[in-house]
């Protein structure tokens, strides 16, 4: 009905705009909309700016600072109290990063496999739902938690154990959602296609599901690295500190790492101490833009071969 | 994806894995569990196809029911990790604070002083709860600055996200449009600790001699804006630990706002084009409408993400215990970052009651961001089916 009326109704007065949307009048100048256009973009660039400001601040003044006091024997001399090197702290660092990668790769890519392909629909959502929610309890209460029960209920004592065991509930579940997600992306046909080949259920898993989803599952091991690597409240109380060289004894250990180094040594009063604060707080910057190029990588490699719609029409708002 | 070599040789694995197969150890069978299972390389190149494939028996219909069932169950075990771990930290910060909730009560909310209490007279039992004389613990301060810093942040982070997400998805050629990608996963990836140390030595004192002078002497003097004006401080305090947490949580809202913005039909857009809509207009009517839920969810997302952000608060909030601010430029101390620099005190409280109060502080942030988050799942998840990103993160 309404359809039919409009080109009468049209012949009579045709509006200069279309009046869809709440800040479209019909009556507004041309003059004025161009303005409009215009400042929109402008403040669009603007903050562009502004995002692109701090990016470039946090890497000169860290950098600046670091460079400042930069001795290459902090690579290779542990810490001593409040000066010395910050090797203890870098193998120390690694050695949780790899941990922590090694427990949370395996629970976290079983979990996303099982919600993403074995669970029922009710399971799968309330699985999701509870590891999403853990995505969400802030890092510092799990560090509470992780000092209070292994710590100090299991006499852990400082160590590499509870450093893992909190770090691994922190990063879970973002692997477990770039594995699920991951999967989601495989396409249907190739499951069927490995199921209609008379594969054992193990095969189509490895061969046809998870073979594809490797790139979004490696940039979620990637992020879970990046934030082991970086994450201090929860390692403050779990991981302790100390200035030898980690060893690999699981309990009563406690192990030193890079962020740390950034946090206590700021808040000691020696030009010493904050040295090492500066190098350590450039060393995780270095190793967060390495894991960045590497999940770049990841990522390139395995898009090489498909283009997107969107990079074949252009970005524009309207059509050329 | 899977090749004609690649298929080739999986179809002689299978057939060499069967029981009707006259190869036998070769790698993977149905013999083994599981995890040996996922955990094998993929073997040597494959010798030719055999005739037939791989038959299958009764037998084999069997085994490989159970072989499913045994997977199912190994793989159910990790799926059942993250809910048990959410349920067990729950358990425990709600085992450890219950002494400090009875007897905290209400005041908890309302009043203001941190009071240990006597650290070296006799303890006194209180309804049964072993605490130093004089114990006294108000959480307003911590709960008021947690909430503040987060919001004024939220404020300052949205709109510059929003305008970088439209630049980047509209007007940016491809590769300008990767590299600010790229900007968004150096922002998301700099360790807090880090971005700490930068708001200390670089942004704090920034803000004290150039921005909040600024601000504090331009601005009216009206009772409604008093909050911005005052003693501009040292640079430590309420503004930078918002402006802090802005620069944190805005990958997040930009990196969502622009995969939604892509998103969005070019249908539509086409359409307002062919009105003949300017590029304002269209994206006031058709843009950002579709994306809105969205985006509100990736907002509360972040204001989540921020108010249980510790290390870097507690390194440019002043940390101040009690401090209410009554000006932008003030000292102040979060949740978090008053249980990260409190543990290690409380600990020298003999009869504990100091870190059950701080188990009462982290239920306290806990149920604050999971409400915010949950508030963001459902938003988005009941008008739009689009993934929201877990969290930070590159």
């Amino acid at each position: 009905m309404a359809a039919q009326k409009s080109p009468s109704a049209s012949a009579h007065r045709i509006p200069r705009i279309p009046p869809i949307g709440p800040h479209s009048t019909p009556f507004r100048s041309t003059g004025r909309r161009r303005r409009t256009d215009i400042s929109v973009w402008v403040l669009s660039a603007i903050a562009l700016l502004v995002v692109a400001a701090p990016v470039g601040w946090i890497l000169a003044s860290i950098v600046g600072q670091a460079v400042l006091d930069w001795h290459w024997s902090v690579l290779s001399t542990p810490s001593v109290g409040t000066s010395g090197g910050l090797s203890n702290a870098i193998v120390g660092s690694a050695v949780i990063a790899g941990s922590v990668l090694v427990c949370a790769g395996v629970a976290g890519i079983a979990a996303g496999i099982y919600i993403a392909e074995y669970a029922p629909p009710a399971k799968a959502s309330f699985l999701r739902g509870a590891s999403e929610i853990l995505s969400g309890v802030p890092s510092i209460v799990l560090g509470y938690v992780g000092y209070t029960t292994l710590v100090v209920s299991f006499h852990w004592g400082f160590s590499l154990a509870a450093a893992t065991a909190t770090l691994t509930v922190l990063v879970l579940p973002y692997i477990v959602k770039a594995t699920e997600v991951a999967l989601g992306q495989v396409p249907t046909s190739y499951r069927e296609a490995a199921e209609a080949l008379g594969f054992p259920p193990f095969r189509v898993l490895r061969a046809a599901v998870l073979r594809p989803a490797i790139p979004g599952i490696a940039t979620g091991l990637i992020v879970a690295v990046a934030i082991a690597l970086g994450e201090t409240a929860p390692l403050l109380y779990t991981a302790g500190w100390s200035d030898r060289m980690p060893s690999l004894q699981p309990v009563h250990a406690p192990i030193a790492y890079l962020p740390y180094a950034v946090w206590t040594f700021y808040n000691e009063p020696y030009p010493s101490a904050h040295a090492l604060s500066h190098d350590a707080a450039l060393l995780l910057i270095l190793f967060v833009l390495l894991l960045i190029v590497v999940s770049r990588v990841v990522v390139l490699t395995s898009q090489r071969h498909a283009p997107t719609a969107r990079a074949k029409r252009g970005n524009s708002l309207r059509p050329r | 994806m899977l090749n004609q070599s690649r298929q080739s040789h999986d179809l002689d694995q299978r057939s060499s894995a069967c029981p009707e197969g006259s190869q036998s150890g070769a790698a993977g069978g149905t013999e083994l569990p599981p995890q040996v299972l996922l955990a094998a390389p993929p073997s040597s190149p494959a010798p030719p196809l055999p005739p037939g494939g791989g038959g299958r028996g009764g037998g084999g219909q069997k085994r490989r029911r159970e072989s499913q069932r045994a997977m199912k169950t190994f793989l159910g075990f990790f799926a059942a990790l993250p809910a048990a771990a959410l349920a067990a930290v729950i358990a425990a910060l709600l085992v450890k604070a219950w002494p400090a909730i009875l007897y905290n009560g209400t005041g908890f909310f309302t009043q203001r002083q941190w009071q240990p209490g006597g650290q070296y007279s006799q303890p006194v039992v209180t309804n049964g709860i072993s605490h130093p004389l004089g114990a006294s613990y108000g959480a307003l301060p911590l709960i008021v600055g947690t909430v503040e810093s987060s919001a004024l942040a939220l404020v300052m982070a949205v709109p510059i996200a929003i305008g970088t997400a439209l630049v980047v998805v509209h007007k940016l050629p491809p590769r300008l449009s990767t590299a600010t990608g790229l900007l968004l996963e150096i922002l998301a990836g700099v360790p807090s600790v880090v971005i700490g140390l930068w708001g200390t030595i670089a942004l704090g004192p920034f803000i004290a001699r150039r921005i909040a002078p600024l601000i504090a002497h331009n601005v009216p003097d009206i009772a409604a804006l008093h909050f911005l004006r005052g003693p501009v401080g040292y640079g430590q305090g309420l503004l930078t630990s918002a402006v802090v947490l802005a620069v944190m949580i805005l990958p997040i809202i930009a990196a969502t706002t622009r995969d939604l913005l892509r998103q969005v039909p070019t249908d539509a857009t086409d359409g307002a084009a062919a009105l003949g809509m300017t590029d304002a207009e269209i994206l006031s009517a058709v843009t950002l409408p579709w994306v809105r839920a969205g985006m509100i969810g990736a907002s509360v997302l972040g204001l989540g993400r921020a108010l249980g952000e510790t290390m870097a608060v507690a390194m440019v909030s002043g940390a101040v215990l009690g401090a209410m601010p009554s000006s932008i430029y003030q000292a102040m101390t979060t949740i978090a970052a008053t249980i990260v620099s409190q543990l290690d005190s409380a600990f020298t409280d003999a009869t504990g009651f100091a870190v059950r109060t701080l188990a009462e502080a982290s239920l306290v942030l806990v149920l604050i961001t999971l409400s915010v988050n949950v508030a963001a799942r459902l938003l988005v998840r009941r008008v739009a089916s689009t993934a929201l990103p877990v969290g930070r993160g590159i």
